[in-house]
């Protein structure tokens, strides 16, 4: 119970370390998010609109990585970003670039794949629609992801919960140094390793809170959605 | 102005679903302009003809050309309405802008006109699928209308809509029709049939059993099955 207390009061006393950690945190997934977003999003819709042989397998490898462990994303992302890897020149290994990395090639999967479910069900009601009306290549694909949007949010959301409460990769790659790439997951396990569970424990509350919002705004986009008839 | 789509040409066509003929020596050739109303029993392959006719199904044999053009080259002169209307995801006027953004961008009052139209330019800024089933239909229709089409298909375009909505859509598709365009229709509606039909197209089991001048198919119907069609009895 103190260290609960004590948690409570690392939040209201806006704790510098603590809101140091959040911020980095963040800014990691919602960079990932951004890069996740704009590779996901075309390529989830592109796979439900086009027609090549290899289609639907490749829908299959991306529902696969879904379901990849974070911490062999970590392991690749490693071996590629160390000073022996193929990407070691860019030295970006132990910074916050090589986490956002590997939170994009965690996250891209899950929205390219929950994107593709979404816009393959809206194809199939468009799809004479947009035939009849002329409708194809990139206008349809923009047609489509506009008329998904809300849809698409849940899926980005989705993203967002994964990138945001990951915790294999980001300490693989980061490092978990203190004031450079320790982020919320990273934080809460070492701290508790060593037995300090007030930041832990306040950590954690910061994280689960993020979590509820997170939650509580898919619920807000589809309810909104719903009303206009726009799910 | 004479009709480029027109004389509408159709030989020999056959289509083929599972291992079911839909349609099969489809011959068939439409030289007028007017109304061309496609009557038969339910399954007799009328929808499926006018898909092939838009392009949306390729035909297992045969060919359709439209005046000196294939379907897949008529596309643009072409427009069609669905039974089940499919409205975009956003306002009522943001759904005209997508079908036409060249008249969106030089003429929007025309996209007004196009909803006042179809009794719902009061509607514009409102969300497309929250309009009842005969306004959407109205709203599908001012949206095929936008591009002035050469043809204008139908498919059963006024069923179970309300009687105000199928008068609208009906005195639409005479101002088509008077404007030059060739218009085919499918329809169950015999009543329908009789106010618009300049022509009727009698399909049967995926064959055209009569083509005949409207007058003429409803007071001396040329083919057992026609007859027995509109004397109400159930066909299959």
């Amino acid at each position: 119970m103190d260290a609960l207390s004590e948690a409570f009061r690392l939040i209201i006393t806006l704790d510098a370390d603590l809101f140091e950690i959040l911020w980095l945190s963040i800014r990691v997934s919602l960079s990932a998010l951004a890069i996740s977003a704009v590779i996901g999003l075309p390529l989830g819709t592109w796979l439900a609109i086009a027609k090549f042989p290899g289609r639907k397998f490749f829908i299959l490898l991306l529902n696969a990585l879904m379901g990849m462990p974070p911490v062999v994303v970590g392991l690749i992302v490693y071996l590629l970003l160390s000073r022996s890897g193929p990407l070691g020149w860019l030295g970006l290994l132990y910074t916050p670039s090589a986490m956002i990395i590997a939170q994009v090639v965690l996250i891209t999967p899950i929205i390219a794949a929950l994107s593709n479910q979404v816009i393959e069900h809206l194809h199939q009601e468009y799809s004479d629609t947009f035939y009849s009306m002329g409708i194809t290549g990139s206008r349809a694909l923009m047609a489509y992801l506009v008329d998904a949007r809300y849809a698409l949010t849940t899926c980005i959301l989705a993203g967002f919960g994964r990138a945001i409460a990951e915790v294999g990769a980001v300490i693989i790659v980061g490092g978990n140094i203190d004031h450079l790439t320790r982020v919320m997951t990273t934080a809460i396990a070492l701290e508790t390793s060593k037995g300090n569970l007030t930041l832990a424990l306040g950590l954690g509350v910061v994280l689960l809170t993020l979590s509820l919002l997170v939650n509580a705004l898919v619920i807000g986009v589809r309810e909104y959605a719903a009303k206009r008839q726009y799910a | 102005m004479p009709n480029a789509l027109l004389p509408i040409c159709i030989s020999d066509l056959g289509l083929i679903k599972g291992d079911r003929p839909v349609l099969q020596g489809v011959n068939l050739r439409i030289n007028e302009p007017g109304i061309t109303v496609v009557m038969g029993p339910n399954g007799a392959g009328k929808t499926m003809f006018l898909r092939c006719l838009h392009g949306l199904i390729t035909p297992d044999q045969g060919l359709i050309t439209l005046g000196s053009l294939t379907v897949a080259g008529s596309r643009d002169e072409q427009a069609m309405v669905f039974q089940q209307p499919v409205l975009l995801r956003r306002t009522v006027l943001q759904n005209l802008a997508f079908a036409a953004p060249w008249i969106a961008k030089t003429d929007p009052r025309r996209l007004i006109q196009a909803l006042e139209s179809v009794n719902l330019d009061d509607r514009a800024d409102q969300p497309a699928r929250m309009l009842s089933g005969g306004e959407q239909q109205r709203l599908a229709l001012a949206r095929a209308l936008l591009s002035e089409p050469a043809l204008l298909l139908l498919d059963e375009a006024t069923a179970s809509l309300d009687p105000a909505s199928v008068l609208l859509i009906e005195s639409l598709v005479k101002v088509q029709s008077a404007r030059g365009a060739k218009v085919i229709l499918v329809s169950h509606d015999q009543s329908q049939a009789r106010r618009l039909a300049d022509e009727i197209v009698f399909i049967s089991n995926g064959r055209v059993a009569e083509q005949s001048p409207a007058d003429q198919f409803f007071t001396a119907p040329q083919t057992p099955m026609a007859k027995a069609y509109l004397a109400g009895e159930i066909l299959f």
